[in-house]
């Protein structure tokens, strides 16, 4: 139980400051350590097949290309545009929204049983393919369609871009 | 009993970081005298007998060379670049099994240190995680030709994980399981996984030589354009960890297309010779052939540099996906028909 406080501890100091770094690049690679956080949190839960999915796809995959974009745009502290009150003030008005808005829905939810995991194998992968396969088959391929269109559009957009150059 | 566990880990763990260490220091003296024997030259020989003791040598210069850090550049990341990538590249060692189980002082020894039921994921992440070391090195240097060759690595890593991932699919539905240990077991003699996946096979060795950076995919750090990509600035022994990163990243992948393709410590008649030498030397001859296996697929990644020029940037990325996706889920489809075919009759 230790291990989690401390855990959950380094997840919310990184997340803290992915906020208050000002270099956009150190954000990243703070957010990188927080996902890294999370693992550790998906391993304590003996969830070992989502720990490892979250380790290869936002770690290894998305975060670099986060990385990627940032470094070929070469953001600066000194290139950072400097933002104007109107635009601080929106931000304070919908962060605080988003803030009511998660501490009303964590009010609403009943926490009082202390959920026991129904099964804690249910973590490993073939547990987890034989449910992910039968009992929520639909919302899985409805997904899987939902990232599929992503992708149709991300090569329709770049297509439409190099026409664009040649011509 | 827990203790005893304990120390037999340790044990296990110390020998193979020293093993991965010496293998991959005398990896660079191999890709020399490799490179000699190929271009029909001498290579090192004044450092002890055949130049063995050229690594040492090479080693200490690193020690003792004067370490620079750019004045415009980002010290900690600068610093962590170097580190990240050699603490990644050892990390991949943790699953691979290098025998059977040993009767050693009257206890059974696993020959693995550890045996999780998702170890090839686990290794795919190692792999995708290997691509910061370079990127942040690449960056922080504060360098147009070093941050050229980050970006470079970044989106070569990343296009050829796809089809390195797609390859493992298809391994998963011959194999069924995705612990190391069980696939190891499965291809018990001469029932090697290259016989039922060629094609997954070749599709994979080339994505290792796209991930590890071996030339003809070494953009990242491409002379000929970028000076020397992401390391252009590095020195003395943050030179010497990239170095050492990129050849412990070789020992690692081969070590895994051995157990994933080629059987591992399983070779033709084993049973015959483990009933003849016992539980302990038994088992000992396995480790001794996935050496021997190990080593050839590193002989094969030298081969493969003093033959095959570097690629061009678009020709890696054609290659990368409308050859080598393409191919991969081409091979899924057979490979699924088959199976169902076959488990039908």
């Amino acid at each position: 139980m230790s291990l989690f406080y401390f855990v959950a501890f380094l997840t919310i100091l990184f997340s803290l400051l992915v906020i208050f770094t000002k270099n956009p690049v150190y954000s990243v690679l703070y957010l990188i350590a927080t996902f890294f956080t999370f693992t550790i949190h998906y391993i304590l839960l003996n969830a070992q097949f989502l720990a490892v999915v979250n380790f290869i796809v936002y770690m290894g995959a998305i975060m670099v290309l986060f990385l990627f974009v940032l470094m070929l745009m070469n953001l600066n502290k000194e290139t950072e545009p400097v933002k104007s009150n109107l635009i601080k003030i929106i931000g304070v008005i919908a962060g605080g929204t988003l803030l009511v808005t998660l501490i009303g829905s964590i009010h609403a939810l009943q926490t009082t049983a202390a959920s026991a995991t129904p099964n804690s194998e249910i973590g490993l992968v073939a547990n987890l393919g034989k449910v992910l396969f039968s009992e929520f088959l639909l919302p899985f391929e409805l997904s899987s369609l939902l990232l599929l269109s992503a992708m149709v559009g991300a090569v329709l957009l770049a297509k439409k871009d190099k026409r664009t150059q040649n011509g | 009993m827990e203790l005893a566990f304990l120390f037999e880990k340790l044990i296990l763990v110390t020998i193979l970081f020293v093993l991965t260490l010496s293998i991959a220091a005398y990896s660079t003296w191999a890709e020399r005298k490799v490179a000699a024997w190929l271009q029909d030259r001498v290579g090192p020989n004044r450092a002890g007998i055949f130049g063995l003791l050229q690594p040492l040598a090479d080693g200490g210069k690193m020690f003792f060379k004067e370490e620079i850090i750019p004045s415009g550049s980002n010290k900690w990341l600068f610093i962590a670049g170097p580190s990240l990538a050699l603490l990644v590249s050892f990390l991949g060692s943790a699953v691979i099994p290098f025998g059977q189980n040993i009767e050693l002082f009257g206890r059974v020894v696993p020959l693995q240190v550890t045996d999780i039921n998702v170890g090839i994921l686990y290794i795919f992440g190692v792999v995708s995680l290997g691509v910061y070391g370079i990127m942040i090195g690449g960056w922080a240097s504060n360098n147009k030709y070093s941050l050229m060759g980050a970006i470079r690595g970044a989106s070569q890593n990343i296009s050829y994980e796809i089809a390195m991932g797609l390859c493992i699919i298809a391994l998963l539905l011959v194999t069924n399981t995705l612990s190391f240990k069980e696939i190891a077991e499965q291809q018990h003699s001469w029932h090697w996984n290259v016989i039922y996946q060629p094609l997954g096979f070749l599709i994979f060795i080339i994505c290792a030589f796209a991930e590890t950076n071996r030339v003809p995919f070494d953009l990242p750090e491409c002379e000929t354009e970028l000076i020397g990509g992401y390391n252009t600035e590095y020195s003395a022994f943050k030179m010497g960890a990239y170095m050492f990163a990129e050849y412990i990243n070789m020992f690692v992948s081969s070590a895994v297309m051995a157990v994933l393709y080629f059987g591992g410590y399983n070779y033709p008649f084993m049973d015959n010779v483990n009933a003849l030498l016992g539980p302990t030397w038994g088992p000992l001859i396995g480790v001794a052939v996935m050496f021997i296996k190990i080593i050839a697929f590193i002989f094969f990644f030298m081969w493969v540099r003093w033959t095959i020029p570097r690629f061009r940037y678009d020709q890696l990325m054609d290659l990368g996906w409308k050859i080598l996706i393409p191919l991969a889920i081409a091979n899924i489809v057979i490979t699924a028909i088959v199976i169902t075919v076959v488990d039908k009759l």
